[in-house]
């Protein structure tokens, strides 16, 4: 069976971009192919540095032949469009065939070869390419992620011609730019390219490229008995930066450790790519992985030491930094904050700082912290975006103001609160418990997102250009993994902006966040409707109920609950439903007495439970009335002709919702 | 260090002027106005706009007076020294040629690691940007490498591959140097022999100074609305062929930028303003490259 190669061969591809260009050249050639009705045993793609690939084996030699029913004119249709639909049918009148009063003509399309199909094919998939960005080159106007300088396409070992804006294809690439013979070489299969790709010093697949990659490394790590600091999203860059990647193990100048171990990691990743190396206690080492694309005749020597270097005077100015932003305070840095635009609308960073400050101190006693010393911890917060290490390295936000806050002495639950208040960053990330941290961290977020609400930026769709989901959602972690019982409506009563639509938002994210851990989306809704803001109490409640309803007295319960219900929303329909409490029938039938008194009884048990917030035992409460609601239902007709009876039987089922209703809006549960 | 004699930093220049000559590059000299990147010469950013074909070479001292730092960093410099190249339309084999003229210079590709990482080049001011890479060096970027998509607000077509060597980074490099004022300025075995510091220490000293604190920022502001009023009115103005006077217009427009820039290291733009000032300076840029554009076209 038939296998067509074809590659497409570039400048430098920006490392970010491969695994996606893999992915959509994939997506772009089953469409094509399923399109052309073309079946295939399998179909892969890889990326690189200079080139992506497709490899598709199985394929016919030619599509299949097939019958075609084209539709024509109606039957007493003027002559003329019969005439015309004959000519661009390309059938004789006689083989019409007549249906429903329509002529349809069959076609017999002879299938094309699949040459032809792969020709037409790769110009509209290269057309198409959704690169993230693109560019034109030279006099042309054909888009590529950079300049396109060779198609390799064949099938069944013969290449397929086609061109693509006067760049035509052929069975020719090229190897590595420095290694090896450095002149291009032919290939008309995959072993064949595989194997010629690997002669020329590329490793095509880029899960092999992380392989060699993590192996290299840590086998360098281990003759010295130090260890890799393993990092996925530097790894799957690098892969990308080298068709043949060389690990060399650097050294850095030991007195560079005493700055702080994220500057140097974060020095040594954004700007080096680097991987950081550390000693079996877990110190940082002096010592660096890069990966270069070359083997050299002196195993690297060279490079390392040009790396070694460069890295020397990045740190060299992360140390200027470091030793210059400790000679003012933290408090000093709060001007410099008052020219930094937060949001065009919602002021500077020195006004948000102020409204954090606020926030964190009202809220501080509910969370058992000291509200001067949260306010002086949410006042530094930000301290730290006025600093040169951060103007260089933003991504150390907050854990610089961390390390300043320590140097200059200030209590370690301050300098922490600073550190952390950016946190859960993630899915990935833990959120902060200690009191200090919690209320700035809380603070910061609420802030945010009431800030952008009150200006109506509120999230659309996949739209969330401020991260307000993930402040949002941070604000429930924080809340919900320290238990807590910090009403939303309290933090935001805080707040001096004014914004409609927060409370459904945070609701939304919850039920988003319960959902993804499995939590039954009515449940949620059915505990929501109450109206409770306490997330602690919220969760509680839906844990309770989920286990309740998985009992067999949950299940009929909440049968006869909907049954209540019906029947009450079925009489309400025919006028009001008589008002009063239901009292003890002691001359109608022994169930509704039984009923009567079963409510009677769980009241107390109920609202004890609920004090408690004990929803567990709120629910077991429920449970008794189980037996007598089933039993009322089996016995007692509610819809009696006595009007009196009619009255109180009606006022007994709107108890027993009543009832239930304190837990919940069971009306919500789905069966 | 890859070589036993390296290259001075003269002879790196004069080795660049020579290959680039034999490439059909018009070798041209620094542009006489202060200038933030050699991409504002207007051998650049303007030849890089409208149809005709142009392939030319400099230096271009270039001056960030917010990097300086009194002469005492020996890696940041407030006026450095790039070295330009722009080849239109960019030539198929363009990253061939810039990797033969590093080796021309004494970096021998194969003893180590070149890579072409991505960096996708923007100057705000001018309108300007492209797609491209950093180029690195054993880890250290000796060279900025784009392909220019728009300039001064416009599309280009065809396009133009721009080269900005960093000259004293590149120089450090060769010459395996680590502070930019040990570097050996002319031949190290000579009677005369000079170093960059030599050169241009007293300058980053006094220009530091002067840009970052003794710079009068009233005078500078009036300098700014002045040179800025004066472009719309050099626009309207006529040559003895018809044209607008485009040339001097952007001489001017170079001119609010640099004064921009002394203002920016001086510390008196607020975050708000700084916008509104690169937005009339872009403005400016877009309105002297449109007339070039028409100019051009018209072949004049």
């Amino acid at each position: 069976m038939p296998q067509l190669l074809l590659e497409l061969f570039s400048e430098e591809i920006p490392a970010r971009m491969q695994a996606g260009a893999a992915r959509d050249l994939a997506r772009l050639a089953r469409e094509r192919l399923a399109q052309a009705s073309l079946e295939f045993s399998e179909l892969r793609t890889f990326a690189g540095p200079r080139r992506i690939t497709l490899v598709v084996d199985g394929l016919p030699a030619a599509q299949a032949d097939r019958a075609e029913e084209r539709k024509g004119p109606r039957i007493g249709a003027p002559e003329a469009a019969l005439e015309g639909f004959l000519r661009s049918a390309g059938v004789a009148r006689e083989a019409l065939v007549e249906r429903d009063g329509v002529y349809f003509a069959t076609l017999e399309r002879a299938g094309r070869p699949t040459a032809d199909l792969i020709a037409e094919m790769v110009p509209a998939i290269v057309r198409a390419f959704p690169w993230p960005k693109s560019m034109t080159w030279g006099s042309g106007s054909l888009r590529w992620v950079r300049p396109l300088h060779r198609i390799l396409c064949a099938l069944d070992r013969v290449v397929v011609p086609l061109a693509i804006d006067g760049l035509e294809s052929g069975d020719i690439s090229e190897g590595h730019r420095f290694m090896g013979a450095r002149v291009p070489f032919r290939a008309r299969d995959f072993d064949e390219y595989r194997e010629a790709l690997a002669g020329h010093f590329v490793v095509l697949d880029s899960e092999e490229r992380k392989r060699r990659i993590v192996e290299g490394a840590r086998a360098l790590c281990e003759a010295r008995d130090l260890v890799l600091v393993e990092d996925e999203g530097l790894l799957d860059e690098v892969a990308g930066m080298a068709e043949w990647p060389v690990p060399i193990l650097g050294q850095m100048d030991p007195a560079f450790l005493s700055l702080p171990p994220e500057v140097i990691r974060t020095s040594m990743r954004v700007h080096q790519r680097y991987f950081a190396v550390r000693f079996g206690d877990g110190r940082l080492a002096p010592h660096f992985i890069a990966i270069s694309n070359i083997e050299t005749p002196d195993d690297g020597e060279l490079i390392a030491r040009g790396n070694a270097r460069v890295l020397a005077a990045r740190l060299s100015d992360a140390r200027y930094f470091w030793e210059e932003d400790r000679r003012a305070p933290l408090e000093s840095r709060l001007e410099g904050l008052e020219g930094m635009t937060f949001h065009a609308r919602l002021g500077s960073m020195r006004a948000r700082v102020a409204r954090i400050e606020a926030l964190a101190r009202a809220i501080a006693p509910a969370l058992g912290a000291d509200p001067e010393r949260a306010a002086l911890a949410a006042r530094l917060a930000k301290a730290d975006l006025a600093t040169a290490m951060v103007g260089e390295f933003p991504e150390l936000q907050g854990v610089m103001g961390g390390h300043y806050a320590r140097a200059e002495g200030l209590d370690p639950a301050i300098a922490e609160a600073i550190a952390d208040h950016y946190r859960p960053q993630g899915p990935g990330d833990s959120a902060p418990s200690a009191p200090l941290t919690v209320a700035v961290a809380l603070a910061d977020k609420i802030d945010t997102i009431l800030g952008f609400f009150s200006i109506d930026e509120k999230p659309t769709g996949s739209r969330d250009p401020f991260a307000l989901r993930r402040a949002a959602l941070g604000v429930i972690r924080i809340l919900l993994e320290s238990g807590l019982r910090l009403p939303l409506r309290d933090m935001m009563a805080a707040s001096d902006f004014k914004a409609a639509g927060v409370a459904e938002f945070f609701a939304d994210r919850l039920k988003v966040m319960l959902r993804d851990k499995g939590a039954r989306h009515d449940l949620v809704d059915a505990v929501f409707a109450l109206g409770d803001d306490d997330l602690v109490r919220v969760v509680a409640r839906i844990e309770a109920l989920a286990a309740f309803l998985a009992t067999e007295d949950g299940a009929n319960l909440l049968a006869g609950y909907k049954r209540a219900g019906n029947i009450l929303a079925a009489e309400a329909k025919k006028g009001a439903l008589p008002q009063g409490k239901p009292s003890r029938a002691a001359n109608g039938p022994a169930e509704e007495a039984a009923l009567f008194d079963a409510i009677a009884a769980s009241r107390p048990h109920i609202a004890a439970a609920l004090a408690a917030e004990d929803y567990p035992a709120a629910l077991t409460a429920l449970a008794a009335l189980r037996a007598p609601v089933d039993a009322f239902f089996d016995k007692v007709l509610v819809n009696s002709p006595d009007l009196a009876e009619r009255a109180n039987r009606l006022a007994l089922l709107g108890e027993v919702r009543d009832a239930m209703g304190q837990v919940a809006d069971f009306s919500l549960v789905s069966a | 260090m890859t070589a036993s004699n390296p290259l001075s930093f003269q002879d790196i220049i004069l080795t660049l002027h020579e290959y680039w000559s034999s490439r059909g590059c018009v070798i041209l000299q620094p542009y006489d106005v202060e200038v933030g990147a050699g991409t504002l010469h207007p051998a650049t950013v303007l030849r890089a706009l409208g149809p005709k074909p142009w392939r030319a070479a400099y230096v271009q001292p270039s001056r960030r007076p917010s990097d300086g730092r009194h002469g005492e960093n020996p890696n940041r410099l407030r006026q450095f020294h790039q070295y330009q190249v722009i080849l239109k339309p960019n030539p198929a084999d363009m990253q061939d040629l810039y990797l033969a003229s590093l080796e021309a210079v004494g970096i021998d590709p194969t003893a180590h690691d070149i890579r072409f990482v991505e960096d996708d080049w923007e100057n705000p001011t001018v309108g300007a940007w492209g797609l491209g890479w950093e180029v690195w060096c054993d880890g250290m970027e000796v060279s900025q490498y784009t392909y220019f998509q728009q300039v001064g607000g416009l599309d280009v077509s065809p396009v133009s591959g721009e080269l900005t060597y960093g000259l004293e980074r590149l120089a450090l490099y060769v010459q395996g140097v680590d502070n930019v004022y040990d570097l050996a300025f002319n031949d190290r075995q000579s009677a005369d022999f000079k170093t960059y510091g030599d050169v241009f220490l007293e300058n980053e000293r006094e220009f530091t100074a002067f840009e970052q604190e003794a710079a009068d920022t009233e005078v500078l502001k009036r300098q700014f609305l002045e040179m800025e009023a004066q472009v719309p009115v050099l626009l309207a103005s006529k040559g003895r062929r018809g044209q607008p006077l485009v040339l001097p217009a952007y001489d001017h427009v170079l001119k609010a930028s640099h004064l921009f820039n002394i203002l920016d290291a001086r510390g008196v733009i607020a975050v708000a303003e700084r916008q509104s000032y690169i937005g009339r300076i872009r403005d400016l840029c877009k309105a002297c490259a449109q007339a070039w554009v028409a100019l051009e076209s018209a072949g004049a």
